[in-house]
This record gives structure tokens, C-alpha cells and sequence, in this order.
């Protein structure tokens, strides 16, 4: 841990900060677009040592936030299925679905696991060869490779048990479809640290080619996070903008292609439906065909209930940074983190419940 | 949504746990010596003042390294009435067992309880065994009572922080919480962490002998050091700042929180206290904490201020501020 605490250096960010408020002059709004580093900012007091000038916006980069209602519901349809053992990452437990919770649903005795990793899931469907294991992929590219490497292993170890239901998204196109909504307003990117070790710099290049807008790949320490602010207040002044990788000791120009050759061989990519911004083209996984045996969307019969929206949630608006949660009239009203009306109260990345928690 | 089922969540020790015990228990049980909400019940008894408070175990796995259930449920309990500022003197223990439920293990436990108790100077004077069908109950629950004497001149709640009063913490923090977790999971990592499971009543003592005038004493169990600040600032109406940079987490726990997002200021302790003492006693009762293997960490990790009553403000590493909210329920592992 030795590592991570040299970026946590308490003198380094407080010259780091010292620079920020010397170099910025116009006011700009930066968006945060993954769910970490708004827990990160929040954590660390970031907004409060940041001059006026600069405005930190959250984006749709909590994983579990994003997860259209539809794959909610699908995910609490498996669970009640009868014959299904649920393998899930902890995050999802509490989120809302149409009337339920795979939380609640744990209560009225559905066979639900939280997992720490898709090695936990294996092992489940290996350990009990007579129930169905599904696992629920939902995550950005950073967490796709490790699933798509899940199937792989079950093919090689001969596992008829094993399932994965994908909501899987990648973020470049929802950064495209940010910059095509109306009434959002952006002058730079922290990118995210995790995807990007994933997907390299150079992932995001068609993007930064076409929009030319500052860009800075951060990692999660908060002097990572202010050195990339800084990169961004030093593009924006000078009228330079650039794709700056702030976060070399984790992220190279090319990525990880091992991970990401993994993740093509079993993934490809399809129009996703994001909670609250609607269907983005070409931003989603789904499973290949030849690996279609471990598909629980075809597999299974999973009945399609009518989605029930919650009534005046401004989480869609939220995670395109067009509102703050402050501006939500739900907010601490009737949607808390014990009564969460909409996702982005519940995951503990979600910007609604970092709002709550911290502000 | 309407919750219409007991969720896990309501045991958290969070939020979601206070507003079953706000809206469903204290109305029912409405009394004064309940609605102070402390880690125990005071009651005075023909002159005599006693602290009498109680706790369930559950712990998944009953075995972990640095203890097991049986300890845990004697020092729980032990430091539940220390914190009110008592001598604890005897326990109750109740056992339910799982049928099928290894008769070696339950000697083990039983055996760690008879050690645990004659560590903090406790009896156990009296008790109960049920056994259920086996999936009726997972392998054993224990459940301990106690009960001790408040000397005289000793007044301890939470209630009674103070604006200026000085945060002594005994020690590292998330020690016990990430242990079990790691455990449970079966998740390894190259730096052993283990429970901090110990009985605090002989430091309480030695505190309360160097410093009658302790304010308030809690142990940061359920919840954390975050849920427990909160608590207090809310039973005082104070509020509560402390520095990110004076709280001790050891390396290979806060590694093991990093990995799974956890908090480590929202994990579980079941050694380690919480102390508001008036600054002027501070230092000494901090060198007397420092004295002790149990406080040899003790450091002051903040103050009771008159701004912000209710409401807990930590400033953080780089110099920035953030408001410590109470968890709402159990801290879950994060996706990426």
C-alpha cells in the first residue's frame, strides 16, 4: 500500500491545489465520468479546496446506476425462477427495481450469493452441478474481461450450470452521447483510471479526434485526481486541448490488449439501453453466439413485466450532469439511501448517494 | 419502497437499523432509561447504580483469527458495560445451537468464553442451552448479558459531549470487521489481519482512575467510528471534527477496504474505544491509554465543537472537508 500512499502525500496535493487556483481563471465545468471518482472527490474533500472557477459534474460512470430498469427486472425475474442460484456483485443488492429488490428478494428466500469475483461464481455452479449459477455481468470494460474469461473457463471445465446475464456497457460511446444530448454543457473529461488500463489512451482517440475537447485519464489517489484537474485548467487556459494520460504508472497508450482480446472472443458489441438516457448505439456486450450456452437472456424464459419507472426521478438527468442532485426534488425528500428511490441513491458510487453521504 | 420484511439491513447498526428501534421499539418500550440510547442501561437501585446491557452473536464464521464467538460474546458484552462507565461484574450466557453442531467446537467456544471472562474479571452466574432442528439456526448464536457498578462520581453518556472536548481513539480502526469479511469469503492476502476482539474494562478503569471527568465512552462496534461519532453528536447535539490523517487504519486493512470500496471509518471494531475528555485531562488520560497494550496506539483524532450540532466533519488528507454520515446499511463490495 506503500504505492498509494505517496499519491495520497499531503504536501504534494496541497502544491498541486496551490498550482490549480494560480492557473485557473475562466469558469469551467469538468465532468467526472466514472462513479469512482465522484466517491473519490467526495472522500477526499475535493470540491472544497477547488477554486470557484472550477465545477466538478458527475457523470454515467457508476456501473450499477447505469443499468437500465429493464435489466433490473430481469435480474429479480431470474432470482424468483425457482431453479436459479444468483451470483452477484454486492453493489446490485439494493438497487430498485419494479417493485422489488434482489435485496428483498433475498428475505423472501430466493437463492441469492454476493461474490467478489467471477473465480466465486465458477466455484459456485462447480460446487452445486444441479442448480443453475447466474452471475450478473453488469460493468464497464474493466470488469467485461474477467467475465468473458468466467465463460471461457466454464466451456474448458465442462460446466452445463453456468451463466452469465450481461448489462455490460463500454463508456467511449456514452462520452459521444453525452456530446450529443441536449443541454449538456462540458469543456473537459476526467477519464476513467480503471477502463482506461483496460482500453489504453488510444481508446479514446476517434473520440477526442472528432469533439476536441480536454481530456485526462485519472487515477483514483486524490493527487491523481488533482493532477488531472490541473491538466484539464491548463488545456482549457491555453486553448490546447489534448488527450493527457495522467495516470501512466496504470494506464499505457495501447491498454491491456491480452484483456481486451479475451473480452472480443466471447463479447460483442450492441445497442445498450442506459438507465435514464435511453438506448446509446453500440455501447453494450452481449454474448457471442458460439458461447450462447452460457447466455441466461437466451437460455432462460425470463418473463418480461412491465417496467415501472419511479415517478419524477431525475437520476437520467443526474448522470448526464444536466442537474446536480441538489436541483432532484426527490432528493432527501422522499429518496434517501434507506428509501432510495432511483439508483444513483443506492450504489455506493452513485452520485446521488456520494451527494447524501458527504455534502 | 415499503419494506414489509425484516431486511438484513436492519441489523447493520446503520440508519435503516435506528429507525426500526426509533419507530417500532421505543414507542413500545417508551422509557427513560431506554431512550438515552447508550450501549447499556443505567439504573439506580436503592442508592446503588448499575449498568446492565445485553448482546446477540451471530458471527459468520464462528472461528476467525485473532478470536472466535465465544470471546467475542464475553468482551462485547464486558465492554458494553464499561463504556457506561462500570465495573463489569457478571454475565449471563445463552446458547442456541444448531443440531449435528460439533461437540470439540463447542468446547473450544466455551473454553474461550471461560478464558475471556476470567481476562476481564467477569462471572458467568448463570445461563441457558436451547438446541433447534439443524437449518433452524446457523451452528450457534450465544447471546451475553451483564451487569456492573458505576462507582461513584463517574456519569458517562453519550449525551454528555462537550464543545472543546478532545476524541481519544484507542487504536487502529476495521481490524475486526475486516478480518471476518476476509475470512468469510475466503479471501487471502499476504498481510495477516485479525480481529482486535479484547476486553476494555481494565482500561476504562485505569482511565476513569487517572480521570473521573470522562465525558463519554463508546465502542465503535457495528456501524464503526463513523456510525458512533454520529451517534454522539446526535445524543449531545454537538458537533464532531476530526482529521482523516490522525486515524490509525493498519496498511493490510486499509488495503482490504480499498479492494472492496469499503469505508474502513463505517467497518466493525470490538477492541477499541472512543474517548471525549475535557482538554485540559486529555494528555493524561491518553499517556494512561498509551500505558495499556489495549490504547498503545490511543491518539486524539478530532474535537466536540459548537458548530454543526448533530453532524460529523472530518478533514480529510489534502486539506479539504467532508461531512461523516452514519451508514444506512451493511457496506457492500463494489464492482469495479
Amino acid at each position: 500500500m506503500k504505492h498509494s500512499e505517496e499519491y495520497r502525500d499531503t504536501l504534494l496535493s496541497r502544491q498541486i491545489i496551490k498550482r490549480i487556483n494560480t492557473v485557473s481563471r475562466r469558469p469551467i465545468r469538468l465532468m467526472e465520468v466514472c462513479g469512482t471518482h465522484t466517491v473519490s472527490i467526495f472522500r477526499n474533500g475535493i470540491r472544497s479546496v477547488l477554486p470557484e472557477t472550477i465545477t466538478l459534474i458527475s457523470g454515467p460512470g457508476c456501473p450499477v446506476c447505469v443499468t437500465d430498469q429493464s435489466d433490473i427486472d430481469a435480474f429479480i425475474q431470474l432470482a424468483r425462477n425457482g431453479k436459479t442460484l444468483i451470483a452477484t456483485f454486492g453493489d446490485l443488492m439494493r438497487v430498485p427495481g419494479s417493485g422489488s429488490s434482489l435485496l428483498m428478494e433475498q428475505a423472501e428466500g430466493r437463492n441469492i450469493r454476493m461474490v467478489y469475483s467471477t473465480t466465486d461464481a465458477l466455484e459456485l455452479a462447480r460446487q452445486h452441478p444441479d442448480t443453475n449459477v447466474v452471475f450478473l455481468g453488469v460493468g464497464f470494460e474493466t470488469t467485461a474481461p474477467t467475465i468473458a474469461a468466467s465463460i471461457i473457463s466454464a466451456r474448458q471445465m465442462g460446466l452445463k450450470n453456468y451463466f452469465v446475464y450481461t448489462a455490460h456497457k463500454m463508456v467511449p460511446p456514452a462520452l459521444e452521447a453525452l456530446m450529443n444530448t441536449d443541454g449538456v454543457d462540458i469543456d473537459g473529461f476526467l477519464l476513467p483510471g480503471h477502463v482506461s488500463v483496460i482500453i489504453g489512451v488510444d481508446g479514446y482517440a476517434p473520440f477526442f479526434e472528432k469533439y476536441h475537447l480536454p481530456c485526462a485519464v485519472a487515477g483514483f489517489e486524490p493527487t491523481d485526481i488533482l493532477q488531472a484537474i490541473l491538466c484539464l485548467a491548463e488545456q482549457i487556459e491555453t486553448d490546447a486541448p489534448s488527450l493527457a494520460n495522467c495516470y501512466p504508472r496504470a494506464v499505457s497508450a495501447g491498454g491491456n490488449s491480452k484483456a481486451r482480446e479475451v473480452m472480443n472472443m466471447v463479447f460483442e458489441p450492441c445497442d445498450a439501453a442506459w438507465r435514464g438516457i435511453g438506448v446509446i448505439p453500440g455501447s453494450g456486450l452481449r454474448i457471442r453466439d458460439e458461447y450462447g450456452a452460457f447466455d441466461a437472456a437466451k437460455q432462460f424464459e425470463i418473463p418480461i413485466i412491465q417496467t415501472v419507472s419511479p415517478k419524477g426521478c431525475a437520476c437520467g438527468e443526474i448522470l448526464t450532469g444536466k442537474i446536480t442532485p441538489l436541483q432532484c426534488p426527490l432528493f432527501k425528500t422522499v429518496c434517501t439511501p434507506v428509501d432510495p428511490v432511483g439508483p444513483c441513491m443506492v450504489s455506493s458510487e452513485g452520485t446521488c448517494a456520494a451527494y447524501y453521504k458527504y455534502n | 419502497m415499503k419494506k414489509d420484511k425484516i431486511l438484513l439491513d436492519h441489523g447493520s447498526g446503520g440508519k435503516i437499523a435506528n429507525s426500526l428501534i426509533a419507530d417500532l421499539m421505543l414507542p413500545l418500550f417508551d422509557n427513560p432509561v431506554l431512550s438515552r440510547m447508550d450501549d447499556g442501561a443505567t439504573l439506580d437501585i436503592n442508592g446503588t447504580r448499575l449498568a446492565f446491557s445485553t448482546d446477540s452473536y451471530v458471527v459468520d464464521p464462528i472461528f476467525f483469527p485473532g478470536g472466535n464467538i465465544g470471546d467475542l460474546a464475553v468482551n462485547g458484552t464486558v465492554n458494553d458495560i464499561a463504556m457506561c462507565g462500570a465495573i463489569p461484574l457478571y454475565l449471563s450466557a445463552g446458547l442456541i445451537i444448531e443440531e449435528g453442531f460439533p461437540m470439540t467446537d463447542l468446547e473450544i467456544i466455551l473454553r474461550s468464553m471461560s478464558e475471556a471472562a476470567k481476562k476481564a474479571g467477569v462471572t458467568i452466574v448463570t445461563g441457558d442451552t436451547k438446541v433447534v432442528p439443524k437449518g433452524a439456526a446457523d451452528k450457534i448464536f450465544i447471546n451475553t448479558s451483564g451487569i456492573g457498578t458505576i462507582p461513584k462520581g463517574i456519569h458517562v453518556s453519550g449525551s454528555l459531549a462537550r464543545p472543546g472536548d478532545q476524541i481519544i481513539l484507542s487504536g487502529s480502526i476495521a481490524d475486526h470487521g475486516v478480518t471476518v469479511l476476509a475470512q468469510r469469503e475466503g479471501l487471502t492476502f499476504d498481510a495477516p489481519v485479525e480481529s482486535d476482539t479484547a476486553a476494555l474494562n481494565h482500561l476504562v478503569d485505569r482511565m476513569l482512575s487517572a480521570c473521573p471527568d470522562i465525558h463519554a465512552l463508546r465502542d465503535p462496534t457495528r456501524g464503526g467510528v463513523g456510525t458512533t461519532l454520529n451517534e454522539i453528536a446526535n445524543a449531545s447535539q454537538t458537533g464532531i471534527r476530526i482529521v482523516e490523517e490522525k486515524i490509525p487504519v493498519k496498511k493490510a486493512v486499509a488495503g482490504i477496504c480499498e479492494l472492496l470500496g469499503f469505508d474502513p471509518l463505517y467497518v466493525a471494531n470490538e477492541g477499541k474505544l472512543l474517548a471525549f475528555v475535557e482538554s485540559r485531562h486529555a494528555e493524561r488520560v491518553l499517556s494512561v491509554m498509551q500505558d495499556d497494550p489495549l490504547g498503545e496506539n490511543a491518539c486524539i483524532i478530532g474535537e466536540v465543537v459548537e458548530n454543526h450540532p448533530g453532524k460529523v466533519v472530518m478533514e480529510t488528507r489534502i486539506g479539504g472537508e467532508r461531512i461523516v454520515d452514519m451508514l444506512t446499511g451493511e457496506q457492500l463490495p463494489r464492482i469495479c
